[in-house]
């Protein structure tokens, strides 16, 4: 990703820009022109008597309004559409960009950090970017073209203004700097606000289990009350700084006054002059009063645009390689090579192989914390092995596109995670467009799931909530290897996914599996039943494989996994005993 | 169950706006003296920005006219002290301002989530927690401008456009007459853009509600999405959405953005008739020159606070909906509270009993999902649920902890009906184990005193060996110190279960329900679990929800659950000897088994 500046959003909006700009001088030139009419009826109507003149300069005015109405609001229009599409093409960008990312960013960031972000940060680059620069622009040309007016009026009583120009600037610019530094710590504590939020609801169940409700509100009270603590620091920064610069700003209309009085007296300026002059300085004030709060967004959106960026410069550590390889067909033929894995100095896995041949079974068991599940993860290549190299078809898995490779494999992973839409949808996850549903209604059935399903009230077409809620345990499973059935891969990855299933249920789940396409399965399970027909099995214990053999063999080896069966079945079989 | 999704928008009861206003207002009045302080310092603010073009009248017209410098000197003198007091006493007003908008939100945020806290799942249930955390955050947020906008904009602005219509009338009726006719206008004007206006920004709200929730989502679910291969589709879905709330701040704005060229409108006609009136009508030497160019100042001060006001009245269009949902949440009943008169639960045995319980979920009343449910377990009896999928099991057990509340019948401990005692009391003394196990951000310490975080280290380390979880824990670098990232998400399922189950077990509950909590744990981990917490579960009544033949039989008592209630209840034993559902559940289900099992032992043996 290249380096994202905040130019190239706003030289998309070229036209646009221009279009606003023009018709926002187009305005000012208008605001201008009002003081000159003013001077006209007083100077030439009023004090020369030249009555004729009355009527064209008052429908002027009058025009004057209605231009600038026109014009003001092509101007406000342009400037919200430009900052509101360029939120929406920055949202996207860091959207797609976070997408690519890889898992251990996500462990380290969390969804609430991620959510303020993706929402509440570019929200605010983009009011700079729009309004915001609309008035910045406004207020800087207006401050010119005031004072290109004066110039050409008094170049001697415009050296007041401009002796206190500078002085406001600096403070503008200290105010921006300080209240960036404040609108950081107010940004990174909305996403803490955000997470512990986030929590408290994804894990409502459990904190009413615990009745912590009033531990909860405390935790939230903690950050809520930091949260006014920074913006009453904000509200203090303001308070020292905005006040002080608009009130130069009214200071300034009283020494132009003043010494433009005396130069009236000294006979070097007329009295018309003065008031004109007045006018124009007059119009100042206003782009003073709103530097302060320019400088308040400027600096909010600044310590946001870092944020991002911070994202936007995040590399993801899994990547497509350079020029990959293009399978024709792939066969589904996983292999795993002495594959060693080691995170955050942890020996995960160690010296794992195993070779599984297209249209095959293996079967994983292990203890809790093994490693099964990193198994999985190494297979779609979430993680690239610390030594050895995982190969699909005879392929290293970093020699293939990731969607290719991803596309190949169906997981159903421990942690089943449903979106909130209809039954339907999830299940049609990643083939959206190509997927019938006659298919999904298989895939279904397949995974037992079908009848429960046609119980819904809407059938495939019910809306299912967040994380499946409304669901049980086990028709959360069975919608998620639905899902996996759906995708139609070569590889089919279960990790523990029929846990929360019924006997009966899961014994006829297994039977459709066997007889489920001519898929590569990699099951894991804890259940002797889940594993057992698999071609081959390996038990794991502490990243290593302790035992590996079909069924047969495993039970004569009357190793760790003949006492698992023992234990599952043991009683009925006296034979154990 | 009716559940809302990403994708729909949310249906919210129409309120009447100047309730919604009143209600909000209501939070600011209660810091009245702080905000009679601010209007002080905002009328000493806005009078000296009210009198200053008099300076300049005067110092023009008079003393400039006059010549005389020693006066222009005396006044700018006068106005530098004027203004000084005015720059302190904004400063003043903004801080005494912040602090109020500031503690306000801070109010209405804590009353918010406490309220929330109150709710029942059902709640949480049939919404995205996105959208739950849109309005905590996001439209709790939006509401800070205005609330200062409200007093600081409003008050001065109120005051500022009836102190220069004062002024001018004092000045020269006529004169002001000319200048103010066109104030209807406006009104017609600003009257019709909030009415559509308003209609539009709800719009919007919803839309980013809509966007929050489904970048939630996005964001948990993104190991499904990479795994699926399908960044593509979301990707396509995420535009979709980001396009319409888009689009619906576009459509607000075509509206909104009306409200300045109103203003300018009616200004320019505004002055139109000012000179009109004020040069062919009255006649310009009657008026006076500094009169006249006062009074087109005036008109300036006049229409730029009618300007602010009008922007103002556009935030408050524009933000009335986010108050609107927050108080949506805030006027939703916690369908699930503690009676008026509840007691404390005492210390409990541990009986349970049902007595003739018939239940259905609040969004479905007439799809009975149990009926006539009785049963009476024992205390210090551990009772198996067993039934398919869906059959009610969970809902039995979220019943006994009052998760939910019954339809007809009723639920004992101990001869306390549940409803009569405090849930706090009541969940207290029951150790829950839910299905989904929710590890919080934070250490694994933290994690396992969840329930009990004035537990000693010797107490939390004896849950931890009981449950087998001690040996891996202290396999990690940082021991019970480790980080838990979000949901426990590097951990495996089975290790999170073992963390939750010794969270659970360190609050040495009477009750345990166990609600399919060692589902991913290897047989062999479980039966040291088993273990471990065998004279931990001494005394104390549990229930376990499992599939699992091994836990199911070393039950006391097993409930088949089926056809909305308790088709069989009696040991593993009995209900084999009875030959019922239990037996043709755990025939079919392990015959298959058994025949494979059984034939290479015997081969082996033999």
């Amino acid at each position: 990703m290249e380096c994202l500046r905040i130019r190239t959003y706003v030289l998309k909006f070229k036209g646009r820009y221009l279009l606003g700009t023009a018709c926002m001088l187009g305005a000012i030139g208008l605001d201008l022109l009002s003081p000159v009419l003013i001077r006209r009826i007083i100077d030439d109507v009023i004090l020369d008597g030249k009555q004729q003149l009355l009527m064209a300069l008052l429908l002027g005015l009058l025009g004057i309004g209605l231009g600038r109405a026109l014009l003001g609001y092509v101007k406000e229009f342009t400037f919200d559409w430009i900052g509101m599409t360029a939120t929406n093409q920055m949202r996207k960008d860091v959207f797609d960009h976070v997408q690519t990312l890889s898992v251990e960013f996500f462990h380290q960031h969390n969804t609430g950090e991620l959510m303020t972000r993706i929402k509440d940060d570019v929200d605010k680059v983009c009011v700079a970017i729009g309004f915001v620069g609309m008035l910045a622009v406004e207020a800087a040309v207006h401050t010119v073209l005031v004072v290109v007016c004066m110039l050409r009026l008094s170049p001697l009583l415009t050296l007041v203004p401009l002796a206190l120009l500078p002085l406001i600037g600096v403070m503008a610019l200290q105010m921006e700097r300080k209240l960036g530094a404040v609108y950081d710590e107010i940004s990174d504590e909305t996403a803490a606000m955000n997470t512990v939020a986030e929590e408290n609801l994804a894990g409502v169940r459990t904190v009413k289990a615990f009745t912590k409700e009033e531990y909860e509100k405390d935790k939230f009270r903690g950050h809520n009350k930091r949260f006014y603590n920074l913006n009453m620091k904000q509200a203090r920064l303001v308070a020292a700084y905005q006040p002080a610069i608009s009130g130069t700003g009214k200071i300034m209309l009283l020494a132009v006054v003043i010494v433009g009085g005396v130069l009236v007296i000294r006979g070097d300026m007329t009295l018309g002059t003065l008031s004109a002059f007045s006018e124009y300085a007059n119009n100042i004030i206003w782009p003073m009063e709103i530097i302060g709060w320019l400088s308040n967004d400027i600096g909010s959106a600044m310590a946001s645009w870092k944020k991002i960026k911070r994202i936007m410069e995040e590399t993801p550590v899994i990547c497509d390689p350079d020029a990959p390889v293009f399978l024709e067909q792939v066969q589904g033929r996983l292999t795993f090579e002495h594959v060693s894995l080691s995170l955050g100095g942890r020996k995960i896995l160690e010296d794992i192989s195993f070779d599984l041949q297209p249209g095959k079974t293996l079967g994983i068991m292990g203890m809790t914390g093994a490693g099964k599940s990193m198994l999985v993860s190494l297979a779609q290549r979430f993680y690239d092995p610390t030594e050895g190299a995982v190969l699909l078809d005879g392929v290293d898995l970093r020699r293939l596109s990731l969607r290719q490779l991803r596309s190949s494999m169906a997981a159903v992973t421990q942690d089943v995670f449903l979106f909130s839409d209809t039954v339907n949808q999830n299940v049609k996850m990643g083939r959206k467009s190509t997927l019938d549903e006659v298919s999904v209604k298989q895939a279904l059935q397949q995974a037992e799931a079908g009848e429960f399903v046609s119980n819904l009230s809407r059938q495939e077409e019910t809306l299912i909530g967040e994380r499946g809620v409304g669901l049980s345990g086990g028709q959360k499973q069975r919608i998620s290897i639905a899902r996996a059935i759906a995708k139609g891969a070569p590889v089919l990855l279960l990790d523990d996914s029929t846990s929360a299933l019924d006997m009966e249920t899961e014994e006829a789940l297994q039977e459709n599996l066997r007889h489920t396409g001519p898929m590569t399965k990699v099951i894991i399970g804890h259940r002797i039943s889940a594993v057992r027909d698999a071609d081959e099995i390996l038990i794991l214990r502490d990243g290593r494989i302790l035992e590996r053999g079909n069924h047969e063999e495993l039970m004569k080896r009357k190793g760790e996994y003949y006492r698992t069966w023992c234990v599952q079945y043991g009683e009925e079989v006296s034979a154990c005993q | 169950m009716s559940v809302n999704s990403i994708r729909q928008d949310e249906v919210q009861r129409e309120v009447d706006k100047k309730d919604t206003l009143v209600r909000l207002y209501r939070y600011l009045f209660r810091y009245k003296t702080k905000l009679l302080g601010v209007v002080f310092l905002l009328a000493v603010t806005v009078s000296i920005s009210l009198v200053s073009p008099l300076f300049i009248e005067r110092a023009i017209d008079v003393h400039v006219a006059a010549g005389d410098w020693k006066r222009l000197l005396l006044l700018g003198a006068a106005a530098l002290a004027a203004y000084l007091i005015f720059m302190a006493g904004s400063r003043a007003q903004t801080i005494l301002m912040a602090s109020v908008t500031n503690q306000v939100l801070l109010e209405i945020r804590e009353e918010l989530y406490s309220h929330i806290q109150t709710l029942s799942f059902h709640f949480f249930d049939s919404r995205p927690t996105g959208k739950i955390l849109a309005r905590v955050i996001g439209d709790v947020n939006s509401l800070k401008e205005m609330l200062t906008d409200s007093v600081t904009q409003l008050v001065p602005g109120f005051a500022t456009v009836l102190g220069v219509a004062v002024i001018m009338l004092v000045k020269n009726p006529l004169l002001a007459l000319a200048a103010l006719i066109t104030l209807p206008l406006l009104a017609g004007g600003m009257f019709w853009v909030m009415n559509v206006g308003h209609r539009l920004w709800q719009i919007y709200r919803k839309k980013s509600s809509n966007l929050n929730a489904f970048i939630h989502e996005d964001m948990s679910g993104i190991r499904i999405i990479q795994s699926f291969a399908a960044e593509e589709e979301t990707r396509t879905d995420f535009y979709q959405l980001a396009d319409e709330q888009r689009l619906s701040f576009i459509n607000a704005v075509r509206i909104a953005d009306c409200f300045g060229p109103v203003v300018d409108i009616t200004w320019g006609m505004g002055a139109f008739l000012l000179y009109f009136i004020g040069i062919k009508i009255i006649g310009a030497e009657k008026v006076g020159v500094g009169t006249l160019m006062a009074f087109s100042t005036y008109l300036g001060m006049f229409w730029n606070p009618i300007r602010n006001l009008a922007s103002f009245y556009n935030k408050l269009v524009t933000n009335l909906s986010a108050a609107e949902r927050i108080f949506d949440i805030l006027d939703t009943p916690a369908e699930i509270t503690d009676r008026e008169d509840a007691g404390e639960l005492p210390e409990i045995r541990g009986e349970v009993r049902f007595e003739d319980v018939t239940f259905a979920y609040a969004d479905e009343p007439d799809r009975n999902v149990l009926e006539h449910v009785s049963f009476r377990v024992l205390p210090g009896q551990t009772v198996a649920l067993v039934g398919p999928t869906g059959a009610g099991k969970t809902t039995i057990v979220n019943l006994i902890s009052r998760f939910y509340d019954v339809k007809s019948g009723s639920i004992y401990i101990d001869d306390h009906e549940i409803h009569e005692v405090t849930m706090e009391s009541l969940r207290r003394q029951m150790g829950i184990m839910t299905q989904e196990n929710f590890l919080f951000t934070g250490t694994i310490r933290e994690n396992i005193c969840y329930g009990r975080p004035d537990a000693t280290e010797e107490e939390m380390i004896a849950a931890a060996k009981a449950v087998n979880a001690h040996g891996f824990i202290m396999n990690l670098e940082k021991g019970y110190d480790t980080e838990i990232s979000e949901r426990g998400a590097r951990f495996s399922i089975g290790q999170r279960q073992l963390l939750a189950f010794a969270r659970t077990m360190l609050t040495d509950p009477r009750i345990l329900i166990l609600d399919e909590a060692t589902s991913s744990i290897d047989t062999h981990t479980e039966i040291l679990v088993q273990e471990g917490i065998r004279h931990l579960l001494e005394n104390r009544t549990s229930f376990v929800v499992a599939h699992r033949l091994s836990t199911i039989r070393n039950a006391d008592r097993i409930f088949v659950i089926n056809q909305k209630g308790i088709l069989e209840d009696g040991t593993h034993r009995e209900l084999m000897e009875k030959k019922g559902a239990y037996y043709e559940l755990y025939r079919i289900s392990s015959a298959q088994d058994l025949a494979l099992a059984a034939k290479p032992v015997r081969t082996s043996d033999g």
